[in-house]
């Protein structure tokens, strides 16, 4: 097809092209990412249906701003080492964020394919062309390395491998700055690597990741709990010039329901662990051990209970109750996550909220208590808020109860570094444009600062430290 | 990666090591922990920090063979490297001034005691240590005790060194003899430290306990180790491990850490049978 003949007509009348994936029923028995992802076909024929609209009104949806016409156009002419370069100007991780974003609430809502099919479901699939080219690029070769300035001598401490961390990592040492990232645990990535499961985002896809980085010089120390093997003031001590939180919304909210410390009660962060980041996936040909489960309740509806339900499934549960206290059209989660999780089987129990967890008499979970809801008015969220129906509660037989209802930040650097000032979430406080904090050459940035958000706004305040971080470098001025 | 320098099995089942680790050397104190991972894939299991040398830059720690991983440890040999060793985790104990201080050490739990006992003499206090074990070869680290206390009394449940009976029944005698005793702290098996603190209880005489639960990262961020204290969820590897042995729910926690005990039994025989 020659691109450059088409008619807008014409482009609004070829179809979203779908991700080939692996069949719900086979994949439910193994970890393999679910989607394939484009063939070259495929992605050049979704990129053909981009308008190139002058005005580009996807950037705006985008929190790093990726120059989307630009890269989709570099596809459709079957450029594709340019199409990354493209993108890679402002994300340096795009086979993660194409896998891992909320297209829909981002760029593809702003897409006018979209809005002229009235369905941002007929959107340009944004996502789907950045995970295409990104991955072709770590199938053909090495993956093209920013060019590193001269040494400054000064050195950057990131406390934290996630997202946020991992930006700026990348950014600074850029500009010729030392950096060393001090992870607490024993793999990087973050969220990325003990949370997002390995069907959804394949682990060496973060650890490649990783890798690049180092060769651009960037240290990770892992096992490093900053606050407890050395405070941020010990890291000044230490010689670094600046540092760069980024610790993350690492502490799993309950429900404080009589029963919650039963056997078999998870919060998703610790199931989800088990499974990911220690593969209790392969147990017993891995060490770390996780419920055998048959019955298992989610209580939850954003993309950590559709993980944590899936997940379940793929660990052999016979039957896997979402339970949220919403409909599904109020759901959190990415759609795409919601619909894999439909087809896989998980059973969506809507406008019900657990209320009692009832276990026997060696101290195991048996029953959950649901309390039927109806939706009220709007609440401040804008989305209307669950009531219960009195007289309304039955219950459901279970061994296993996942906790998905969000995290808070992790309190550990706020806890041990007391002139960081945090808001009454322990989110830190932080300028908006610099995230410079209240404590001279301390940057936060990611879910520390959010309260539980996401990959790329996560990306997004790790980019704006880091350009404050190299100035602050430069000129001295805080 | 952290080099083994010494190793020694104090009883078959249970053993000490010496670990490089300079920076959590010179960092730790008295009833931190740090959490393990033996090699590629293997668990994290936290473990107490028994002692530590900031010159020479070790920690030693003692684990008795429950399971594969501790299985796997004990076959290390020196010159051998752990894999991961994060640390030191949790909060130090709180040392101050009480008067007179009575340390409670249950069998592998002498261990963790030991820095306790070592960290509340240097702060001034009387130290009578009480170490328990089922049998004479389960009282570990007598000496290094003795020289961390004012005096030290000896149990087995068998009667085959010091004492015969519980640790609790030590304590009894104390507080029957009149010793008046400001503080009790208490480290060994989860029914040895529910006992000790009922004893305790009763007589309200203020003690801490150190729990020793499941954990998976000991960062605060998974809840694996969480156990009710006085009516409030707590987890043990950021809000403790010591806390209030008056309002810890032991009975709860006792559940908790048999949680995985078929998927542990299945860990080992298979590794046995290899
Ligand atoms: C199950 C799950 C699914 C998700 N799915 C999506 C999704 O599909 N799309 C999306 O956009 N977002 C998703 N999110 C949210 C997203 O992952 C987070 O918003 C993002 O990872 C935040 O990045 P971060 O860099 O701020 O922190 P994190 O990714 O949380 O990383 C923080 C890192 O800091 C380390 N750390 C913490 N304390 C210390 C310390 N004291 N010293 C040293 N290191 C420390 C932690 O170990 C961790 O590695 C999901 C979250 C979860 C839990
Ligand atoms: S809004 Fe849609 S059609 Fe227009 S440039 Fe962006 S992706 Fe292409
Ligand atoms: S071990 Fe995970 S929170 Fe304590």
């Amino acid at each position: 097809m020659d691109d450059k003949n088409l008619t807008p007509k014409e482009r609004l009348k070829i179809p979203p092209q779908e991700m080939p994936e692996q069949d719900p029923a086979e994949r439910i028995n193994n970890v393999d990412e679910v989607p394939y992802g484009y063939t070259e076909e495929l992605a050049r024929m979704e990129a053909d249906r981009c308008l190139q609209c002058k005005n580009k009104p996807c950037i705006k949806g985008c929190p790093v701003e990726i120059d989307i016409p630009e890269f989709i156009k570099a596809i459709a002419e079957g450029n594709f080492r340019e199409s990354v370069r493209i993108i890679k100007e402002t994300n340096i991780l795009p086979a993660i964020c194409g896998r891992v974003c909320p297209q829909e609430e981002q760029c593809q809502r702003y897409c006018i394919v979209g809005k002229s099919h009235k369905s941002v479901e007929k959107a340009v699939q944004i996502g789907k062309l950045e995970r295409f080219v990104a991955d072709w690029e770590m199938k053909n070769g090495e993956a093209e390395r920013p060019e590193i300035r001269k040494s400054t001598g000064k050195k950057v401490a990131v406390v934290g491998s996630g997202p946020a961390g991992l930006t700026v990592a990348a950014e600074v040492r850029r500009e010729g700055h030392d950096v060393t990232v001090f992870e607490a645990l024993h793999k990087p990535g973050g969220v990325l690597i003990y949370g997002i499961p390995e069907f959804r985002l394949p682990k060496a896809i973060v650890m490649e990741e990783v890798e690049n980085l180092k060769k651009m010089g960037v240290e990770v120390r892992y096992n490093s709990v900053i606050g407890k093997i050395f405070s941020i003031d010990e890291l000044f001590e230490k010689g670094y010039d600046a540092v760069f939180v980024g610790t993350g919304a690492g502490l799993p909210n309950f429900l404080n329901l009589p029963g919650e410390n039963l056997n078999g009660v998870y919060s998703a962060n610790e199931y989800l662990t088990r499974a990911n980041l220690m593969q209790a996936y392969s147990f017993p040909e891995t060490d770390t051990p996780t419920a055998n489960s048959r019955n298992v309740a989610v209580f939850g509806g954003g993309n950590v209970a559709m993980d944590s339900a899936r997940t379940a499934l793929r660990l052999g549960a016979e039957n896997v109750y979402l339970v949220y206290r919403r409909s599904r059209k109020e759901m959190p989660a990415r759609v795409e996550e919601v619909e894999h999780a439909d087809a896989e089987g998980v059973q969506f129990l809507l406008l019900q909220n657990p209320v009692n967890l009832i276990g026997d008499e060696d101290g195991w979970i048996k029953q959950v208590e649901c309390i039927k809801m109806e939706l009220g008015e709007p609440d401040d969220s804008g989305r209307r808020r669950p009531i219960p129906i009195e007289g309304s509660e039955f219950r459901i037989d279970i061994d296993t109860c996942i906790i998905a209802i969000g995290n808070s930040s992790n309190p550990l650097i706020p806890d041990t570094t007391p002139d960081i000032e945090t808001n009454r979430w322990g989110n830190i406080v932080t300028d908006d444009e610099t995230m410079k904090t209240s404590k001279k050459g301390v940057f936060a940035g990611g879910d520390i600062v959010l309260g539980a958000a996401t990959v790329i706004l996560a990306m997004g305040q790790g980019r704006k430290a880091a350009v404050a971080i190299n100035e602050y470098l430069e000129t001295g001025q805080w | 990666m952290n080099k083994i320098i010494e190793k020694e099995f104090i009883t078959s089942d249970l053993f000490r090591m010496k670990v490089e680790a300079p920076e959590i050397a010179r960092k730790r104190k008295a009833g931190q922990f740090i959490i393990l991972i033996v090699d590629e894939k293997g668990e994290r299991i936290p473990l107490t920090i028994a002692d530590a040398d900031s010159d020479a830059g070790w920690i030693a720690l003692v684990a008795q063979i429950v399971g594969k991983t501790t299985k796997v440890l004990s076959l290390l040999e020196v010159g051998d490297s752990i894999r991961d060793l994060a640390g030191p985790l949790g909060k130090p104990t709180h040392i101050e001034k009480y008067g007179r201080v009575v340390v409670i050490g249950g069998g592998v739990g002498i261990a963790p005691a030991h820095p306790i006992a070592q960290a509340m003499k240097e702060g001034g206090n009387t130290v009578i240590s009480i170490l328990g074990g089922r049998t004479k070869e389960l009282v570990i680290m007598e000496e290094e005790m003795k020289a961390a206390s004012d005096t030290v009394i000896i149990t087995t449940d068998d009667g085959s060194y010091g004492n015969k009976g519980f640790v609790t029944d030590a304590l009894q005698k104390l507080i029957d003899d009149g010793v008046f005793i400001n503080l009790v702290v208490a480290v060994g098996p989860p029914i040895m430290m529910k006992f000790v603190s009922k004893l305790t209880k009763k007589y309200e005489i203020e003690t801490i306990v150190s729990l020793n639960t499941i954990m998976v990262d000991g960062t605060g961020m998974c809840g694996c180790c969480r156990v009710s204290v006085g009516g409030e969820t707590k987890f043990v590897c950021v809000d403790g491990p010591e806390f209030d042995g008056h309002k810890v729910d032991f009975d709860e926690m006792m559940k908790r850490i048999q949680m995985y005990k078929p998927q542990e039994k299945e860990a080992m025989d298979r590794f046995l049978s290899e």
